[in-house]
């Protein structure tokens, strides 16, 4: 009986010294946080151009300031948003297309690199890395060289974003190749299909949703990246922005209609892809249940 | 079981009716796909794309990536000869010294552009250049006549650009440029040019092995320092930059995530009983994340100025309503009954969260959090790339002098190592705090 005692007192003991030892492991973890944290805040706030203490009471004058000449100029803002109206479109046309492109690539490429339907299996770790890389590259690096080369415009952030998409996309996508079933695959082999033919007809079927459910998720991302771009020279909307911006103030009815024609687009769509989304994913698990 | 002939053909207009939709997708995707990219390739008019083109440009950026010039320049009113490397002042060669290529005379100046062509800075200004397989051109620039050429042949071949006040001749060895005041010659070298040190520094042109026995000498703190401050290259201010810009996406994501965590308790449906609690805070998320990371950009530009907390904060503003949004969704799908279970010990509201609810989400949290610290760390450089702090900028400013192509590269491949890096360490930390998470608090 005392034996039984002892032993569970050790194995209280053994616990406790145990929890103690997380405990204070995950203590440690929270001050190194904390730490990193403060120290980061105060070197960037060393390194910034204004303080964030000085800076923070001044925080809503600009929008206020943006606000008030809105308010004032309230009866242009129909035509405003009117005459900004086709760049809006053009903004959203370099994100519909380069999701489309970098789709289309980030298909082939997933394919190629995703084990079972590779082409050729051995140069699986290459397409691997080549997609990692273009992940890796941020658009603006790409849109500010095609700059250089092809002046400004949409084509340069149209293929700068579609790169960065086709490596984000093909990831994903061959992360959906892998619970692929490969029967159809192999039916197809069997019956003398090429490839392209077994892809096209055994395996897209199949991650179709998914795909799609993937590639509206970029376009909301492109979206906001396209706006990004224009902003440095590459055409659209954030072009408009930036244009409106340095005429500073008296112009700013301007800026603020631009605001508002890129925060509706972004909510829209946002709204819109999370519904389809929604559907999508909602609609297969139907088809699961049934 | 038999089928009637009524029950075949309704089975049969149905499988009719499934092939036609199917049909209908097989090719009506890849036409509408088809025209939707008709309508950009006239949309962004890609056919006047090819007048736009500058092939120069193109050309200049992807030699200048991998290679450099030394400029060799007289100037034609003092007879001074100097050398320098891309032309910058900070590659100047120091009074009296000249790369070994160029022999300096009493009267005449040897230039020797390699496969036999050379160029002659004679007295008086006179200029010659000789080509192999061509002959010798010949030039006496002066104020009043201008730079009076002398071709072996009648005819101008293309590669020379002859006029009264200016010549200049572009072969594949290098390129000589005379002016009426000027006397230029370029000779083009592969690599990065200065990359350790440059030519004022004690260390430059030395070979590893030497510069290592020195370091080993005692040096090494000496050694360092010259690399460090190297002002061509700025590896000092390179190295700042990316530390800025991963502190940019490391405050802005976890300050978003500290932010974003209380708030998505109060827009979960089971942990937020009021209803219009729920929805403001709902609609403060959509606000945050509607309002696009640019603009918040420009706006914390204008109250703190350029700099890295700027980018942090317009980050930090941005995730905190995606990080909101995640978080109320993971919340709602917690499992009810690790909370009762901690309730019917008698653990009070608190107890209840941090025993109950934070370990359910804690792993769904943290790959969130750690995936989007990788993806800040892209957002980061673009910030600062507009808002001015971090790579982002350095970058920016590299192109815009149109001819720092090789520092470009360089900042490119750095942008590249750095992605990849972070995402590697997200990925890593992941797979180490979630596999590690498994035993609970």
């Amino acid at each position: 009986m005392t034996d039984q005692a002892s032993s569970v007192l050790e194995i209280r003991a053994d616990y406790m010294a145990q929890m103690r030892r997380k405990r204070m492991m995950d203590g440690i973890i929270l001050v190194v946080f904390i730490a990193l944290m403060v120290t980061g805040f105060m070197i960037a706030d060393d390194r910034n151009a204004g303080g964030f203490w000085d800076g923070l009471h001044r925080f809503f004058d600009f929008p206020k300031e943006v606000l008030s000449e809105a308010v004032e100029k309230i009866a242009e803002l129909p035509g405003n948003l009117w005459t900004y109206f086709p760049s809006l479109i053009e903004t959203i046309n370099i994100a519909a297309a380069s999701t489309l492109l970098g789709a289309m690539l980030g298909m082939l490429l997933s394919l190629l690199s995703t084990r079972g339907v590779a082409k050729w299996p051995r140069l699986i770790p290459l397409f691997r890395r080549v997609m990692d890389i273009m992940r890796a590259m941020p658009e603006i690096v790409i849109a500010l060289v095609l700059i250089f080369v092809m002046g400004g415009g949409p084509v340069p952030a149209m293929i700068a974003i579609a790169f960065h998409t086709a490596g984000a996309l093909g990831k994903l996508f061959s992360e959906v190749n892998e619970n692929a079933s490969l029967k159809p695959v192999e039916g197809l082999q069997s019956v003398g299909a090429s490839w392209a033919q077994r892809m096209w007809l055994g395996v897209i079927p199949q991650v179709v949703p998914n795909y799609f459910s993937y590639a509206l998720l970029r376009f909301e991302i492109n979206i906001r990246a396209s706006a990004i771009l224009g902003f440095v020279g590459a055409g659209g909307i954030g072009y408009e922005l930036r244009n409106a911006m340095s005429w500073g103030k008296g112009q700013y009815d301007d800026a603020m209609a631009i605001f508002l024609l890129l925060f509706l687009t972004i909510v829209a769509v946002d709204q819109l892809s999370s519904v389809v989304r929604e559907r999508l994913t909602h609609g297969k698990t139907q088809k699961v249940a049934s | 079981m038999t089928l009637t002939v009524n029950e075949t053909d309704l089975l049969k207009v149905e499988t009719d009716r499934l092939f036609n939709r199917k049909k209908l997708m097989s090719f009506g995707v890849p036409a509408v796909v088809i025209a939707y990219l008709t309508y950009i390739f006239f949309a962004f008019d890609i056919p006047g794309l090819a007048q736009r083109f500058e092939v120069d440009n193109a050309r200049a950026l992807v030699a200048d990536s991998y290679s450099y010039k030394t400029h060799v320049t007289r100037d034609n009113r003092t007879g001074e000869i100097s050398a320098a490397i891309e032309g910058e002042r900070k590659g100047t060669y120091p009074e009296g010294t000249s790369p070994e290529w160029v022999t300096r005379g009493e009267s005449e100046t040897v230039i020797d552009l390699g496969d036999g062509h050379l160029v002659n800075f004679g007295a008086d200004n006179f200029v010659s250049y000789a080509i192999p397989e061509y002959g010798i051109v010949t030039a006496q620039p002066s104020r009043s006549k201008g730079v009076q050429a002398v071709l072996p042949t009648d005819e101008t071949p293309e590669w020379i650009n002859a006029s009264k006040n200016r010549m200049t001749i572009t072969t594949d060895a290098g390129r000589l440029t005379i002016t009426r005041n000027r006397t230029e010659v370029f000779r083009y070298f592969t690599g990065w040019e200065l990359f350790f040190f440059t030519l004022d520094s004690p260390y430059s042109g030395l070979s590893v092995g030497e510069v290592m026995s020195r370091a080993l000498g005692g040096e090494h703190a000496q050694i360092w320092q010259e690399f460090w401050t190297n002002k061509m290259w700025r590896h000092q201010d390179v190295a700042w930059a990316i530390f800025e810009t991963i502190l940019m996406a490391f405050l802005g994501t976890m300050g978003a995530a500290m932010v974003a965590l209380p708030l998505a308790f109060m827009a979960a449906k089971n942990f937020s009983p009021f209803m219009v609690v729920r929805q403001i805070t709902r609609r403060f998320f959509d606000f945050f994340r509607g309002v696009d990371a640019l603009i918040w950009t420009i706006v914390l530009s204008r109250a703190f100025g350029p700099g890295p907390l700027t980018g942090a904060l317009a980050i930090l503003i941005t995730d905190t309503g995606s990080f909101g949004k995640m978080f109320s969704e993971a919340l709602e799908n917690v499992d009810k009954k690790q909370i009762e279970g901690i309730q019917s010990t008698g653990a009070k509201p608190v107890q209840r969260y941090r025993f109950g609810v934070i370990p359910q989400i804690t792993p769904i949290l943290l790959s969130q959090i750690l995936y989007y610290l990788e993806s800040n760390t892209r957002s980061a450089t673009i910030i600062g790339a507009i808002t001015g702090g971090g790579i982002g900028l350095m970058l920016t400013q590299a192109m815009i002098t149109q001819k720092d192509w090789e520092e470009v590269t360089y900042y490119i491949v750095l942008i590249i190592l750095m992605v990849m890096v972070m995402d590697w360490f997200s990925g890593w930390l992941r797979r180490k705090l979630i596999s590690g998470d498994d035993s609970g608090h």
